[in-house]
């Protein structure tokens, strides 16, 4: 099959560039390239163009760093019936549901054919949140759990129906969709790029840099504006930044959820830390307003720099004392080991990305499979991969990643004292009105904290965009919390969940 | 094994702060804008056509803290009418309060607006539940910042409650997905009387970046009175504590 072969510092691709083959080609040729775990499917969404639908995909080949790019096609007046792939390879469930819940578009033989999100501009409006249809499970034994939508810390809402027989879980579907706000019809709806950069970094807050540079990297594309180094090397401290944040955040909420007071506390003051030095940098505690399209609002500082490194050495020393009392206990190793496991191949089966592939043996890191912006210049990074696949082995993923990311942040900003301290920075004041390439498509795939994200902007013959269409690695994970918990103890639920912590808003878009 | 436990002891100190009042935050802040007009609105007309969700006003001059984001690109581009300081002392009992004007010193704060029996039943301990409707987490995490061994709110025995029926108030944050509607209506309704509610985020203030969003729907606030409005996004845990002091009473805006 013919593939546009490009990489994720590639330009953006012309529309008519991107090969529209026929369906039953494209689905031979994903059936096959699929079933190798080293190809998945980083974004497959459809578009209405000119009276009819255009499905484009982007596969990640990770052995190769080449992001395949194809398109199908189907006519106003085609039967909207298509063979589904999810039957062959889970993975591409989440797309598929997200395909036929809003456009009608029937995949033959999907297994679970049910809505995803709930948007309001579904197809079809007759169901509704009320009455999400639930798997049932009979028998005298059983009973079923509701959680949900609104759960009992501060967090976001999501519906959570357990079947269990006793304490034991046999079955967990997950139903979101109450946090839809409609972010990609808001990205469309606009034409001012500072609000869709707004708009990305309010996608999941927890990861507005992430979120932030992955749309920004899909403008700049666009546009074919060169940047100097030094902003991809800031954006890269900003990520790594947010990376430590939430990693250190979510130790904490493990060791909380498992009484382990002091863990958690520690945590917290370190997160503190950390976000109230990405607010000394750029006055917000998430980062929101540092990444900007072809520039930067808050250059870096000698004075800046200097503290940035100064927190950072502190809050790595302390982290790993936490870590090292993480290991050498045995109550907190009895809770965490063989907990939620998820094995490799469920893992690759259903797409898993990001900390969580990683603490089952896949080591998906776009970081070092797909690498962008200071990732293909400046570091070679090694991904965290651990093999066990239960909550320690992602706990572990994520101790070992702060340490990492401290190391990064150090070096990056090394550099950038060695090379502008004394001087101004080479960084320019953000550009809201460059101009774009007319009729293409451009991508910016992110490791972020949870993993891949991918925006793909899509602009109209006057270069207007007209579809920004986002995946968060939750998206893909989701299911994976729900194999994780199947045969554990519905009290290892809150650990099991905190170990992944996924996004609801990310999700619901 | 007790001894790395120690060292992570000893490296953690003391980490609250000893008087939440006093705190100032970083200078890089971007708390309370202050406004100046001048004659010349060529620039205010550019930082308004550009701001993210229409906060900004130049006739008459105003910029509406329930909508804004506090990006700061309109102090960029109007720098000698617009200027964010790092006051932190954001929240208003009326969404009126919200809209900072050219002279102003601080955002108003209305006493007269706030219910008597508001400090009377709750200034000794208050419990809230917290709803997020379409919130982006980074506001849900700050709510839960302020517990943390930092912030310490429950010094002033103000905390968060899992349970509805446990509750004095209710924290709304995001802006009202239509698909959350129902369920902040029942979780509001199980509240008991007498309840306090808290519009908390520029979200939920207005609808932020989704205030004109189909798939929001914000009749909640057709029905029921906010007792306080906090804006931000996300709002810093410096401005809900605030906030909330003053609203019981506890602390006057000068």
């Amino acid at each position: 099959m013919t593939y546009h072969i490009t990489d994720n510092t590639a330009a953006a691709i012309p529309l008519r560039d991107i090969p529209e083959v026929p369906y039953a080609e494209f689905h031979a040729d994903l059936a096959e390239k699929l079933a190798d775990p080293r190809y998945h499917v980083a974004h497959y969404f459809a578009l209405p163009e000119e009276g009819r639908m255009r499905f484009y995909c982007l596969l990640l080949d990770d052995a190769t760093s080449q992001v395949l790019v194809a398109s199908h096609v189907m006519e106003y007046y085609d039967e909207g019936v298509l063979p589904s792939l999810t039957a062959i390879h889970p993975q591409l469930h989440p797309f598929e549901r997200d395909i036929a819940e809003r456009y009608g578009i029937r995949f033959d033989g999907m297994p679970w054919p049910k809505p995803l999100r709930f948007p309001f501009d579904r197809y079809d409006r007759s169901g509704s949140m009320d009455n999400y249809p639930f798997y049932t499970m009979q028998g005298g034994s059983l009973h079923e759990v509701n959680v949900g939508p609104i759960h009992a810390g501060i967090i976001e809402p999501g519906a959570f129906r357990f079947i269990c027989s006793g304490e034991q879980v046999l079955h967990l579907e997950i139903a979101l969709g109450y946090q839809h706000r409609g972010v990609e019809h808001e990205f469309a709806a606009t034409g001012n790029r500072l609000r869709q950069t707004c708009l990305a970094e309010a996608v999941a807050g927890d990861s507005a840099v992430a979120h932030a540079t992955a749309f920004t990297e899909a403008v700049e594309k666009l546009s074919g504006h060169e940047r100097p180094a030094q902003l991809d090397r800031e954006r890269g401290i900003a990520l790594e930044l947010e990376r430590m944040a939430m990693q250190i955040a979510d130790t904490g909420a493990l060791s909380m959820d498992v009484g382990y007071q002091l863990g958690q506390v520690a945590c917290e003051a370190l997160r503190t830390m950390t976000i109230n030095t990405t607010q000394a940098w750029c006055g917000n505690r998430f980062g929101k307003g540092l990444i900007r399209p072809h520039g930067t609002d808050h250059p870096l500082t000698a004075e800046k720099s200097a503290m940035i490194r100064r927190n950072v050495a502190e809050i790595a020393r302390r982290y790993d004392e936490v870590r090292r009392d993480i290991k050498s206990s045995p109550s907190l190793l009895a809770r965490f080991e063989q907990c939620g496991i998820v094995p490799r191949d469920q893992m690759a089966a259903i797409g898993g990305v990001g900390q969580a592939a990683r603490a089952s043996g896949l080591a998906r890191d776009l970081r070092a499979t797909h690498p962008w912006g200071v990732f293909a210049k400046h570091i070679s990074h090694e991904p965290v991969v651990k093999t066990q696949g239960d909550v320690m082995a992602r706990l572990t993923v994520r101790c070992r990643e702060v340490l990492q990311s401290a190391r990064y942040v150090d070096r990056l900003l090394e550099i950038y004292e060695q090379k502008y301290a004394a001087g101004p920075s080479p960084c320019p004041a953000p550009d809201y009105a460059a101009p774009l390439a007319p009729s293409s498509l451009a991508f910016g795939l992110v490791e972020g904290w949870r993993g891949e994200i991918c925006h793909v902007a899509i602009t109209d013959p006057e270069g207007r965009i007209v579809a920004d269409r986002i995946k968060d690695p939750s998206l893909h994970n989701w299911m994976a919390l729900a194999l994780a918990v199947r045969g554990e103890g519905i009290s290892d639920f809150p650990i099991c969940n905190k170990s992944f912590n996924l996004s609801y808003c990310g999700h619901d878009l | 094994m007790i001894l790395p436990k120690i060292k992570v002891l000893r490296s953690h100190g003391r980490q609250a702060i000893p008087d939440l009042d006093a705190v100032e935050l970083t200078p890089e802040f971007r708390g309370r804008p202050e406004l100046t007009a001048t004659g010349d609105t060529a620039e205010l007309e550019q930082a308004a056509a550009i701001c993210p969700t229409g906060a900004l006003s130049v006739t008459p001059f105003a910029l509406d803290l329930g909508r804004c984001l506090f990006c700061g690109e309109c102090a960029r581009r109007a720098p000698r009418n617009i200027r964010f300081t790092n006051d932190y002392r954001l929240g208003s009992p009326t969404r009126e309060g919200l809209v900072v004007r050219p002279g102003d010193r601080c955002v108003a704060f209305d006493t007269s607006a706030v219910r008597p029996e508001l400090s009377r039943c709750f200034s000794q301990a208050l419990q809230l539940r917290e709803v997020s409707a379409g919130g982006d987490a980074s506001i849900e995490m700050e709510l839960g910042a302020t517990g943390n061994v930092n912030f310490d709110l429950g010094r002033f025995g103000i905390g968060f409650t899992a349970s509805p029926r446990h509750a004095d108030g209710v924290v709304i944050t995001g802006p009202v997905s239509t698909n959350m509607a129902e369920a902040l209506q029942i979780c509001y309704d199980a509240v008991a009387e007498p309840k306090l509610l808290v519009a908390c985020g520029s979200e939920a203030c207005s609808g932020g970046l989704f205030a004109r969003s189909r798939a929001v729907d914000r009749s909640f606030f057709e029905r029921h009175r906010v007792d306080l409005w906090l804006p931000g996004a996300p709002t810093h845990p410096m401005v809900f504590i605030d906030g909330l002091r003053t609203l019981l009473g506890k602390k006057q805006r000068e």
